[in-house]
């Protein structure tokens, strides 16, 4: 089986465990066993029906929001395992909405858009997203009771409106009549990124997920590495050609926008390119960067 | 001599750096469940997020 469809076997997989309450979907009742207490490693709503996990960045937002915590150790010590092992690894591995966008990405379409104009700055509104949205706001945007609402989820995120917001409202008359207009503006943001993800690859991981940019900063520090072995490169650029995320592998192999799916591994016709698990050594090797 | 102890120093913690942040994650983690931030967790994630879903 070769690299490409083993990776989409462990998404599939990793997609089905973490929402395997299937009775979920039938009842239109979320699972409140104890399993929730797991973050997932990827973005994946804790209030989809079948989902057996929290959300990290609901939940980051959730300690973060409370007046009794000013700082979240488990949350981020969730995030510090999965990106110290991975990196952004978790995004073309283990992430349930990464793996429906590249899903929709084999949708054909007329002209695949390699990136967009702008693509720099594009790719730095996920950390405005992060660090505003996610952050900055859960501290001060309290009310008189001293609590916050997760700004991330309720005005951007569009996989709670996916994996929650839709099949919830369905499965529940009570919710439908509640819908207004924020429901009505997230089926909007959600409509663009399923649109968007079938003309570019990975619209949400690129632009906005706030969760890609925190593993973004473990990218070069992670147990799992890319590597390239620069004797046998002559530069080429084929890595890049076949890089979804537009990155020249061969001068960044570990840059922040990299999501490790593997794809420069396959398309190097020397086969310099690796993505090897780097226990307990540093690269000590001059002949790989 | 102290700035190649520092050097050495930041050798020891770049050459070890993807299993110190793997440390830092599990001892934070370990940290939360004693600080109850587990079951804040457990308790939000428990209970239909109306804000993600976009209803409230």
């Amino acid at each position: 089986m070769n690299r490409q469809r083993k990776r989409i076997l462990i998404q599939a997989l990793i997609t089905a465990i973490s929402n395997g309450y299937i009775k979920g979907f039938t009842t239109g009742k979320i699972y409140t066993g104890g399993s929730k207490v797991l973050c997932s490693p990827g973005m994946n709503c804790y209030s989809c029906p079948g989902s057996v996990t929290a959300c990290p960045i609901g939940s980051l937002q959730a300690v973060l929001g409370n007046k009794n915590y000013r700082l979240s150790l488990y949350v981020i010590g969730f995030m510090f395992i999965f990106g110290a092992v991975l990196g952004r690894g978790v995004c073309g591995f283990l992430c349930p909405f990464g793996f429906i966008q590249d899903l929709l990405y084999k949708i054909p379409f007329f002209k695949k858009i390699r990136k967009l104009p702008g693509e720099t700055i594009l790719r730095k509104i996920k950390y405005v997203m992060l660090s505003v949205l996610v952050v900055f706001l859960s501290y001060i945007a309290t009310d008189s009771l001293g609590k916050t609402s997760p700004y991330f989820c309720k005005y951007v995120c569009p996989v709670g409106t996916l994996e929650g917001g839709i099949p919830l409202v369905l499965l529940n008359s009570s919710l439908r009549t509640a819908c207004d207009f924020l429901f009505e503006w997230k089926i909007l943001i959600l409509i663009i990124i399923i649109l968007g993800s079938i003309m570019v690859c990975r619209p949400f991981c690129r632009y906005l997920c706030p969760l890609g940019a925190i593993y973004s900063f473990f990218n070069k520090h992670s147990i799992y590495k890319m590597k390239v072995d620069i004797n046998r490169c002559n530069e080429c650029g084929q890595c890049q050609r076949v890089c979804e995320m537009d990155i020249p592998v061969y001068k960044n192999p570990n840059s922040m926008d990299c999501i490790r799916c593997g794809k420069c591994i396959d398309g190097c016709k020397n086969g310099c390119i690796s993505g090897e698990f780097t226990v307990l050594t540093h690269l000590n090797n001059k002949d790989k960067i | 001599m102290a700035q190649n102890h520092m050097k050495s120093g930041l050798k020891l913690l770049k050459k070890y750096r993807s299993s110190i942040l793997l440390a830092i994650g599990i001892i934070l983690m370990i940290a939360g469940i004693f600080t109850d931030e587990a079951e804040l967790v457990l308790e939000k994630a428990t209970r239909i997020c109306l804000e993600c879903i976009g209803i409230g």
